[in-house]
């Protein structure tokens, strides 16, 4: 195949552009609260959007990564010569290419190779780099790279991670959990014991355990890890890229290079979506690397089957439980055990078990507690942040042994969970208590009070309509073997980064006059992944400034920090540092108002002053002054940082502390149909109510909830990676064998949005994104254990499970 | 090789074209017409959904030379001369059916298509036409509100 270096005189450059919105139509000005459309949702529409993989540049090479084929190896030798003698071929780069003394990275701990070294330890491995003029002839050099493993034991599982003769996935480790953990395949431990859980068992009228399993889910975002990095004149390197958090990959990315910060800049690309997947780095370092030894642009697109290589999971997880609970209802205590499969490399396990174990009893009232939750190192995929982390797992689990404990009982499931519910100053088992609205009753009334979705709606005057059976359009039933379940879950996630991380976010606001009207401008780093934080934070603008028009800048490393997009933090903490700085450039706009017209009008020097509608007024409502004319020949642009209260490390005995900013709550009812004889699951209906603080774009809210759901049923139903127990390697990495819902899958999920504020956080918001992923999962378990009467310790559920067979 | 064939209504060549090369790769690298997404290449996603002389196709999986003197369209192909967004790429907007937006371009030309055949299409109707496009972020309510916002939009222009 032959390089193409020029294309279609039309083409553009597709770099990422600024987004302004207010200028013409009357839909898109709206502030704090209302439904304001998407500034960039015209260019999504046409096809005019930059995502990351649509990025080009003249002359422009195309990366490529060789990755391991088996799970764990020594690496005998890379040979790459006859790759390097490819015509076409402009750089191999293996290990050994690495230009300085970091070659490795993490989020938290720096255990992941830029390139295998000796070894590998995983599966899909990156081993080496290949840039060439044309993709595929990048791909046929890779092939011809020789590399020969010396394959190793490998572990798996807690029993063989942990047991007498296990091999150490890392050798030597010095981070700063190594010191407390049991084994050295163990990443992180984190216990909670509050009161005297064995006592408290005494008083329990029943005693409930069960073990559970969480398969390994994918983020399966679908625009593919993709960027393009271009080499500059000063030695350094521009990388456009899609991630969740700019200024984390330019901490790791910076050094490997042995570039300062400030010759590595960062552009925000188009995000096709994250869900915790672009957490971790994928080929920002193979880009830039590449880009610097060929000294030509490089861009690297994914497909999909390396996308299940090039980024973590979801940690699958064992989870044991035990619950007691006295005849009235009431629970005694809680013990359980945790047991995360983070894979190869750390990643976010240490956080992911944080919140496992915080949470894991679920927003319930329990003093006694003993709970413990691990993250393993294996050669499995590593696994690390997607929607929920932590949180899920536990959810799935907990909301199994509520409906077991009632059924116990012969208590309803509702009301059992309502009598233990926690609500506004309810003690955690961390010690913290809980400060902010917790209507955690309130939210399972409302899913419960709504009416059922009539039965049998397959049935039309014509006979039955497949699409609304289970089995769907491969015409598996007409409605006979067809049973119906209905099933609640509740879950409960914390929102921001915990456990005493300095976490904090960044807003440049600029305001001005222009062509005689005033404008805000905001320039954040925020990563846009599809959540809708732009918008957001142009309706907080325009609620703060008085403005109609704004403009948001893409985001990018010159300006400071907004953090990660993930953990539902974004719209509380870049949302929150946007309000921050417009409450400021206020202040200032105000002061030059004051110089200019405070002799006017005694109201200057008196009164509250706000901005409203383009003008200076009294909180009375008289207008002083236009904007135009305050700002008339000034400009004023300030970038201030919002931290959140801070919090604390989880004690690591105990695990007490005030470890979270917030907490997040949810509860779903699902109503599913199930065809018993093959074992087919139809969801009928999955309502979902949630209290959201204050909903600033109800939409977004919606649709936020509607998308975090979904995902929650697809692994309650279909998702898995399957990892081959005996090799650990990835048995069906595509989109043709791991099952993401398509609209055929997926039911009407009716949202009931509560608004109680948090008197803690900006307007009283609450994060949102991830607290509806949680208890989607387990309402579906729910209610095919109800429609089936099968115990369902596992999910995904599979037909097999479901017929025995 | 050489590829000719008509874009939007123009005509559109490529040289050099490599024999496994995709529709898609030709548009995208090409053609300067990365409209049309890539989320799987492996026909699995409809992300790609253009259509060939009219039937909506999944373009990762047709060989360039395979649309040789054929008629594409693609998601630039949908908004009209001036600009203006049709009555589906509105309604998107509007109904809030995109959030990260990779799944759109395919979406709007497998709804396009399906209005065009049955302009009042039942919600059952909506769910089979979009059974091949798959969405990570919407959970599909707002896109399906969109398909009965341009549906009912349609019906009223009429
Ligand atoms: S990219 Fe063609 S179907 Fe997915
Ligand atoms: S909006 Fe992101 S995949 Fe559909």
């Amino acid at each position: 195949m032959t390089a193409h270096r020029t294309r279609a005189a039309t083409a553009p450059g597709r770099t990422p552009t600024s987004l302004t919105q207010g200028t013409q139509d009357g839909l898109t000005k709206g502030g704090i609260g209302e439904s304001t459309l998407r500034p960039d949702g015209i260019l999504k529409v046409t096809g005019e959007f930059a995502y990351s993989s649509d990025l080009w540049h003249e002359d422009m090479l195309w990366g490529y990564t060789l990755r391991s084929t088996v799970a764990h190896a020594r690496i005998a030798s890379i040979d790459t010569a006859e790759a390097l003698a490819t015509s076409g071929v402009y750089a191999v780069l293996t290990y050994d290419d690495l230009p300085t003394e970091v070659k490795h990275y993490g989020l938290e701990i720096r255990d992941t190779p830029v390139l295998a070294h000796g070894k590998v330890r995983h599966h899909g491995e990156p081993v080496a780099l290949v840039a060439a003029d044309h993709p595929e002839t990048a791909r046929r050099a890779a092939a011809k790279i020789r590399v020969v493993y010396e394959e190793l034991p490998i572990v798996t599982d807690e029993a063989s991670a942990t047991g007498p003769d296990a091999v150490l996935v890392h050798e030597h480790r010095d981070d700063h959990h190594s010191g407390h953990v049991p084994h050295p395949n163990i990443v992180h431990r984190q216990p909670i014991v509050r009161g005297d859980a064995a006592a408290a068992a005494a008083r329990a009228d029943v005693i409930v355990t069960g073990d559970y399993v969480f398969g390994m889910q994918d983020q399966a975002f679908l625009g593919p890890e993709s960027g393009l990095a271009v080499p500059a004149e000063d030695g350094g390197v521009d990388l456009y890229v899609a991630t969740q958090w700019l200024h984390s990959d330019l901490r790791q990315i910076a050094p490997v290079l042995g570039l300062p910060e400030k010759k590595v800049r960062m552009t925000l690309s188009g995000v096709g979506g994250a869900f915790g997947g672009r957490e971790d780095l994928s080929m920002q370092i193979h880009g830039c690397l590449l880009a610097l030894r060929t000294g030509k642009p490089v861009k690297i697109v994914y497909n999909r089957f390396e996308s299940f290589f090039g980024h973590v999971h979801r940690h699958p997880a064992r989870l044991h439980y035990e619950h007691g609970a006295t005849r009235d209802g009431r629970l005694t205590h809680v013990k359980c055990r945790i047991v995360l499969d983070g894979g190869a490399y750390a990643s976010a396990s240490p956080a992911v078990v944080g919140n496992a174990a915080s949470l894991s009893i679920g927003p319930y009232v329990v003093e006694d507690v003993d709970i413990e939750a691990v993250a393993l190192y294996t050669n499995n995929p590593p696994c690390g942040a997607m929607r929920g982390f932590g949180a899920v797992q536990a959810c799935f689990a907990y909301e199994a042994q509520m409906d077991k404990v009632a059924a116990e009982l012969g208590l309803d499931p509702v009301e059992f969970r309502q009598i233990n519910a926690m609500e506004q100053g309810t003690v955690m088992p961390t010690g913290q208590v809980v400060d902010s609205p917790a209507p955690v009753a309130e939210l399972l009334r409302r899913v419960k009070s709504r009416p059922l979705p009539p039965e049998r709606q397959w049935e039309t005057t014509e006979g039955a309509d497949v699409r609304a059976l289970p089995g769907g359009l491969s015409n598996t039933t007409h409605g006979e073997g067809v049973v119906r379940g209905v099933g609640y879950a509740v879950g409960i996630k914390n929102v921001g980064f915990s456990e005493g991380f300095d976490d904090y976010s960044t807003a440049r606001v600029r305001m001005e006059v222009i062509n005689g009207e005033p404008v805000a401008t905001v320039h954040t780093a925020m990563a846009e992944v599809g959540q809708g934080g732009v918008t957001v934070h142009a309706q907080i603008a325009r609620s703060e400034l008085g403005v109609t028009q704004v403009t948001i800048q893409p985001a990018d490393t010159q300006v400071g920090s907004a953090g990660s997009t993930s953990a539902s933090r974004q719209t509380y903490m870049t949302g929150g540092a946007v309000k921050n700085t417009c409450e400021a450039v206020r202040e200032k706009v105000l002061d030059i108002g004051r110089r200019k017209f405070g002799t006017y009008h005694p109201a200057w020097a008196t009164a509250e002053l706000l901005l409203e509608a383009g003008k200076v007024v009294t909180d009375g409502g008289e207008a002083l002054a236009d904007l135009a004319d305050v700002l008339e020949g000034e400009a004023v642009e300030l970038e201030l940082e919002f931290r959140h209260r801070p919090t604390q490390a989880f004690d690591l005995r105990t695990g007490q502390g005030n470890g979270h900013v917030q907490y997040s709550f949810a509860a779903h009812r699902a109503v599913v149909e199930v065809d018993t004889e093959l074992g087919l699951v139809k969801v009928v209906e999955l309502a979902c109510a949630q209290d959201v603080g204050k909903a600033l774009n109800p939409l977004s809210v919606v649709g936020q909830i509607q998308g975090g759901t979904t995902q929650g049923l697809g692994v309650a139903v279909m998702e898995e990676i399957i990892v081959d127990p005996v090799t650990a390697k990835v048995r069906n990495p595509s989109f043709t064998d791991y099952l993401i819902p398509t609209i055929l899958d997926t039911p009407t999920i009716p949202v009931d949005v509560l608004e109680l504020a948090d008197e803690h956080a900006p307007y009283g918001l609450r994060g949102i994104g991830e607290a509806p992923t949680l208890s989607s999962t387990p309402a579906v378990l729910a209610a095919i254990r109800q429609a089936t009467g099968l115990e369902l310790n596992r999910t995904p559920v599979r037909p097999e499970h479901l017929t025995g067979s | 090789m050489r590829v000719t064939f008509t874009v939007n209504g123009r005509r559109q060549e490529a040289d050099d074209v490599w024999e496994g090369e995709s529709l898609l790769y030709v548009l995208r690298e090409r053609m300067g017409l990365p409209g049309s997404k890539n989320a799987c290449e492996q026909g699995e996603c409809g992300s790609c959904t253009v259509r060939l002389d009219g039937v909506p196709v999944c373009s990762c999986l047709v060989a360039a030379g395979q649309a040789e003197g054929r008629e594409v369209v693609t998601v630039e192909g949908l908004a009209g001369e001036d600009g203006r967004l049709s009555t589906v790429q509105q309604a998107f907007v509007d109904a809030g059916a995109v959030q990260c937006g990779f799944c759109t371009p395919g979406l709007l030309v497998a709804a396009d298509e399906l209005l065009e055949r049955n302009p009042e299409p039942t919600d059952g109707d909506i769910r089979e036409a979009l059974s091949g496009n798959l969405c990570r972020c919407t959970g599909y309510e707002k896109i399906l509100d969109a398909v009965r916002l341009a549906a009912a939009r349609t019906g009223e222009a009429v």
